[in-house]
């Protein structure tokens, strides 16, 4: 039985050869020391995220409202103003959690993005609940949100089950290092969250073509619900993708962050949230380890400080595909 | 970065010299063997006498001097006392030798506040000869009674020396008698118009039948108790020799547990001027190789380091470290078990807590406890999530939940006469309400797989810890080196550095590479 087991573990030199980064050297190589820890409350706090966006004049899903106090939560169809398509999540929710995505209306009810059908006392409660800090980082009370529905682009229509497909880009010190399209499925429940059974696919820096997919840190080929295979997919916008990526990572001041970005049909890439804690399952879905692609881009940050110069020096170093999709990626620039 | 992890290094290098070199200390100069051999049970028993003094009426500034006599105890039935302590801060304090036993006396010339006294001995039992020296036989002096209850005597010890056809079983059957729930008619009688307690009248009882006896006095040695009084027992002689009987089970023989404070009538503490004096006693056992007993006897005075030692603190205080001690421990095998093995746990620390409760009620017993209180509580909290209540309001009634649910297993447990049961007070309330929130919100967010990961690996630290925490060597070694403590400091310093794969991550990423 113990041989069966051991046959299932990769030995740790062979994961140090391929340069997997694990979970103590990311906390203490790269969260500890690179992240400070006052800068967490932007990434953390989606509402701060999204003003500081603004200012910057990063595009973000619009903000129909807020909700600060258990007494407003009576008052939520009037914050609506009317509107069918909606997400209500918590404004320091952690890991996908409290997010209710409504995608239209039936007489009273509220259509889920899953189709089913709830009213407007459980909307309420779904309210208090956020409010009370239920699905937050460490509990504490938080406050509700209520931003537009991403209707987003139908190129990726089949790759996300009942949910908005993001794209996650690694960002170390201004250089887009790694990317992973998350896939909503059905036992995700509709959100694009790994832990939650949702398809992650590896993006190629250089070329936005899809690498692998996995889920549960296994590789799969098809979406276990829509059946479409993966390694057709490439990423429209890419390079806008990446440039709004990096250009989050300044305005956060984080040096090793994820964020996360979706495709929107008329508005392209928006950012819809940072993560100053970005999980490692990324590297799977890449096939790739990402300690010595942080090398590499700690190199190209000591180079220039020009955000251009290090998206393009990161798409030549980062391409994992054919020479031929490579020439290609060069002709986008 | 680099310089960072040269001070960890120094600072944990440091550290863990420092234990091991005191420890190696210790043992090789010192003599405390560091793998325990033969045990000995060591008892460190305190004697805590406490007063009031006596004011003059009317008057707050003057005060009678005080003056209090305590009886020690000897080597006695097979015990040796290793070490005598004394606190008498601003007491003048001598020890005077009388014939039977040596006095200790306290004395003051004011006092003003009430106020305890300590004497704390270490006892063990060097050998199991239980015999006491002989003592010259008295006799028995007839109380004066009263025509009615002279009567009763006499009606009582007629029909127990008929029943009985010696010394030794009459006094049996005399301890049985009053024992019994319900005594006969003169006894009753005897007990009822008695002034004093039902040991006044076995002693007069005894005197009548012309048989000399007197009370031995002393402690029933009980792990962890803290105050504990003086029991009694009563030596006979049946015409050849002593025996010793117990009142309270009407057994013969001196009971194994039994420490002698005082043989013979008399009082073991006078105290002049002061009132409400008590006399209460705090008991630890340790468990100590029978080397370091021999070592303490003869370096006790020589070693500044013992001065120093947890050895040196009151009895309650050493007990309440010997569990502290143990922490540390504990801690080292959860940073061993998330940082080495990657196992989820609800609660960074919960398990320590959890694994400290299953050393009071035994593991299986504990295991049970806590599965079927999580278990209930969850299936509670499952119909409280549907009434919609704001989080504190619905974290406090799991909490009073979680005590209704620990009063009802104890209650119906103790009726079905599992008496193990009665340990589940020792879980903490909150951890457990707050670890039923925990996955109640757990299943509910990412599903009943999850709760198993996470319920199961708290479970699994749990248990290592509880099985490191409950090893003898460890025990022995924490407790008799807690130097060794700093050496653990060290270790979970480098351990905070350790920047290499989680076993668990050998798992997680094992489809890497397969293309």
């Amino acid at each position: 039985m113990l041989d069966s087991l051991m046959a299932k573990l990769v030995s740790p030199f062979e994961l140090r050869d391929l340069g997997i980064l694990g979970m103590n050297a990311r906390n203490i190589g790269f969260i500890g020391r690179y992240n400070q820890r006052a800068n967490y409350r932007l990434a953390d706090d989606k509402l701060q995220t999204k003003s500081a966006a603004l200012a910057l004049g990063i595009p973000v899903p619009e903000l129909y409202g807020t909700v600060e106090y258990q007494f407003q939560v009576k008052d939520i169809l009037k914050t609506l103003g009317g509107r069918d398509s909606f997400v209500i999540k918590p404004a320091q929710g952690s890991g996908g959690k409290g997010i209710l995505a409504i995608s239209g209306r039936k007489g009273d009810h509220f259509i889920k993005s899953s189709g089913a059908l709830i009213d407007e006392r459980e909307v309420r409660r779904h309210c208090s609940n956020i409010l009370a800090g239920l699905h937050s980082l460490g509990g504490r009370n938080d406050c509700a949100m209520i931003e537009a529905l991403i209707d987003f682009d139908p190129v990726l229509k089949d790759y996300s089950f009942e949910g908005v497909p993001d794209i996650r880009v690694i960002v170390f010190r201004g250089v887009p290092v790694m990317a992973m399209m998350r896939c909503a499925t059905h036992s995700s429940d509709g959100k694009a969250n790994l832990h939650q059974g949702a398809v992650g696919v590896g993006i190629d820096i250089g070329s936005g073509q899809s690498i692998c997919a996995v889920q549960q840190d296994r590789i799969v080929s098809r979406h276990p619900d829509t059946g479409i295979i993966f390694n057709q997919l490439t990423i429209p916008h890419w390079q806008q993708v990446l440039k709004l990526a990096a250009s989050c990572a300044s305005m956060a001041g984080l040096d090793y962050l994820g964020a996360d970005i979706v495709l929107d049909r008329q508005s392209g890439p928006m950012l819809l949230e940072l993560n100053a804690r970005p999980g490692l399952a990324i590297q799977v879905a890449n096939q790739m380890g990402l300690s010595h692609r942080l090398a590499a881009a700690a190199k190209i940050a000591d180079l220039t400080d020009s955000q251009v110069e290090k998206i393009s020096l990161a798409r030549q170093q980062f391409s994992q595909l054919t020479v031929a999709t490579g020439q290609l990626s060069m002709a986008i620039l | 970065m680099i310089n960072s992890k040269v001070q960890i290094g120094l600072i944990a290098g440091a550290l863990i010299a420092l234990g091991i070199g005191l420890t190696l200390y210790k043992a090789i100069s010192l003599d405390l063997p560091l793998v325990p051999g033969q045990y000995r049970e060591v008892w460190t028993v305190e004697s805590k006498t406490s007063f009031t003094p006596t004011r003059i009426s009317n008057s707050s500034q003057a005060v009678i001097p005080v003056n209090i006599e305590l009886k020690l105890p000897l080597d006695r039935a097979g015990w040796v006392i290793l070490e005598e302590h004394f606190a008498s801060s601003g007491f003048g304090f001598s020890i005077l030798e009388q014939d039977d036993a040596n006095v200790a006396r306290w004395t003051r010339q004011t006092l003003d506040r009430p106020t305890t006294l300590y004497y704390k001995i270490q006892i063990y039992r060097a050998s199991d000869n239980r015999t006491l020296p002989g003592l010259p036989v008295s006799v028995a002096q007839k109380p004066l009674l009263e025509p009615d209850q002279q009567a009763a005597m006499d009606r009582l010890l007629d029909r127990l020396q008929q029943q009985s056809s010696d010394i030794q079983s009459f006094v049996q059957l005399l301890l049985q008698e009053f024992l019994r729930d319900s005594p006969d008619q003169d006894t009753l009688f005897l007990l009822d118009s008695y002034e004093e307690d039902s040991f006044g009248v076995l002693m007069d009882v005894l005197a009548m039948a012309d048989i000399s006896a007197h009370q031995i006095r002393g402690i029933v040695l009980e792990d962890g108790r803290r105050r504990q009084t003086l029991s009694t027992l009563i030596e006979v002689h049946n015409g050849e020799s002593w025996s010793i009987f117990d009142p309270a089970t009407a057994s013969a023989g001196l009971p194994d547990n039994f420490f002698i404070w005082q043989r013979g009538d008399g009082s073991v503490l006078n105290v002049v001027g002061g009132r409400d004096s008590r006399l209460e006693f705090a008991l630890v056992s340790n468990s100590l190789p029978a080397k370091a007993v021999v070592g303490m006897e003869q370096h006790s005075d020589k070693f500044a380091i013992l001065d120093f030692s947890i050895y040196t603190l009151p009895v309650e205080q050493q007990g309440i470290f010997k569990g502290l001690l143990l922490i540390p421990v504990a801690a080292l095998v959860v940073v061993f078990m998330r940082l080495l093995i990657g196992v989820r746990t609800s609660g960074t620390f919960m398990p320590i807590l959890i694994a400290l409760a299953f050393i009071q009620t035994t593991l299986f017993i504990g295991l049970a406890i806590f599965l079927s209180l999580i278990g209930l509580g969850l299936w509670i909290r499952s119909y409280l999530s549907r009434l919609n209540l704001l989080l504190v309001a619905r974290v406090a009634t799991v909490i009073i939940m979680v005590i209704l649910l620990m009063a009802a297993l104890a209650v119906i447990s103790y009726k079905l006469g599992i008496d193990q049961v009665l340990t589940v007070t020792f879980f903490p309330t909150v951890i457990v309400a707050w670890t039923i929130e925990r996955m109640s919100i757990l299943w509910e967010e990412e599903g009943g797989h999850e709760v198993l990961i996470q319920g199961g690996g708290s479970l699994l630290v749990a248990v290592m810890a509880y099985l490191v925490m409950s090893n003898h060597l460890v025990e022995h070694l924490t407790f008799n080196f807690p130097e060794l403590t700093l050496s653990l400091l060290g270790v979970i310093l480098l351990l905070g550095k350790y920047t290499g794969y989680r076993l668990s991550e050998l798992y997680r990423f094992r489809d890497m590479g397969v293309r």
